[in-house]
């Protein structure tokens, strides 16, 4: 047994005394090439609406809440789907957007939000990560579609048409300050700044 | 039993009639059936409405199609509370709305007045369902002088 694990130990710290260069180099390019394609496809399985309401706490609660909205009914039919939104889109903030999501795989398997109750007494914490994200970075994933720079202003209420010209398109403001429970349903909002 | 008769006959007809030419909200639609409701009509951009009387809650000239109002929030008041009137440039909720019902004005909108859409609603361009002949009081004291 010592005698086996010392051979295989003896391979793998100099493997080219064993091996030929063309076959370590095709191997380890094909290695490569499969350990990173099933990375990327396992990153992707768990960036899709599917496997987030694969979960009923994400199912039953803010799923049916994003039903009733525009980001999920509209005239158009163009929507938004979970990911669009919680998870960056570019890939080195993805992957540490990924390793926060551990947290939410504990509290799967613990069961932190398993009852609409726990849920609701949740919800304010879990919003203001939402908010602190998108404040920290401009808003980024509702820009990812909405653009300041192709908004006609003119377009739109002039209620609208002048916050945004006095807010947003000043950088004053970005976009979560004012639209916040756009999707979902808010939590207690009385401690919020602006709310009451 | 001619009086029977002559009962039933004029209670038939009576319903028949009332079936035919009495117009109702309800329309025609059987008791056991729904009644189609009419499409919703978007909100209409007609500038800001006068009140008809003073004691009118005013209505509201925009749009406040998915603007929540329950325990937890209310949107309404993202603009409209006395602190957030500054940069808003909405009007503030009337004083009224800080009364309690002892006539106590306290620090901010009383619960009773908490719900803006109990009374305040959006202003829509609809032909009423009912005529009325409403008018307001300067126009009734003008034609009463005209008299």
């Amino acid at each position: 047994m010592v005698e086996l694990v010392r051979n295989y130990w003896r391979v793998i710290r100099s493997p080219s005394a064993y091996f030929s260069l063309g076959f370590l180099t095709i191997g380890g390019f094909l290695a490569g090439v499969i350990f990173w394609g099933g990375f990327n496809t396992a990153l992707e399985a768990t960036n899709t609406e599917a496997f987030c309401v694969s979960c009923h706490e994400m199912r039953d609660n803010v799923f049916q809440e994003l039903k009733a909205t525009v980001h999920y009914t509209n005239a158009s039919g163009v929507r938004a789907s979970c990911p669009d939104c919680h998870v960056p889109h570019e890939w080195t903030h993805k992957i540490a957007r990924k390793v926060q999501a551990s947290k939410e795989v504990w509290g799967a398997i613990f069961g932190t939000i398993n009852t609409r109750e726990k849920f609701q007494e949740h919800r304010l914490t879990l919003a203001i990560h939402e908010w602190s994200r998108l404040s920290a970075n401009d808003s980024l994933e509702c820009r990812n579609c909405h653009s300041a720079a192709s908004m006609d202003i003119t377009q739109q209420g002039p209620r609208a048409a002048q916050a945004h010209e006095t807010f947003l398109l000043t950088g004053e403001k970005t976009c979560i300050d004012c639209h916040k429970g756009i999707a979902h349903q808010l939590p207690d909002m009385s401690s919020v700044p602006g709310w009451q | 039993m001619l009086r029977y008769v002559l009962a039933i006959l004029v209670l038939s007809t009576g319903v028949a009639l009332a079936q035919s030419s009495i117009a109702t909200l309800r329309g025609e639609t059987p008791l056991t059936e729904e009644a189609e409701p009419p499409r919703m009509v978007p909100f209409a951009d007609i500038g800001r409405q006068v009140r008809n009387y003073p004691e009118q809650p005013p209505v509201i000239p925009h749009d406040i199609d998915s603007y929540r109002i329950d325990l937890n929030s209310n949107k309404c008041l993202s603009c409209h509370a006395r602190a957030r009137t500054g940069e808003s440039g909405a009007p503030m909720v009337s004083i009224t709305h800080f009364m309690d019902r002892e006539g106590q004005f306290r620090a901010a909108v009383t619960p009773r007045r908490y719900f803006c859409n109990q009374c305040h609603v959006a202003q829509h361009d609809l032909t009423p369902p009912v005529d009325n002949t409403f008018i307001d009081i300067d126009t009734l004291l003008s034609s009463e002088e005209a008299r």
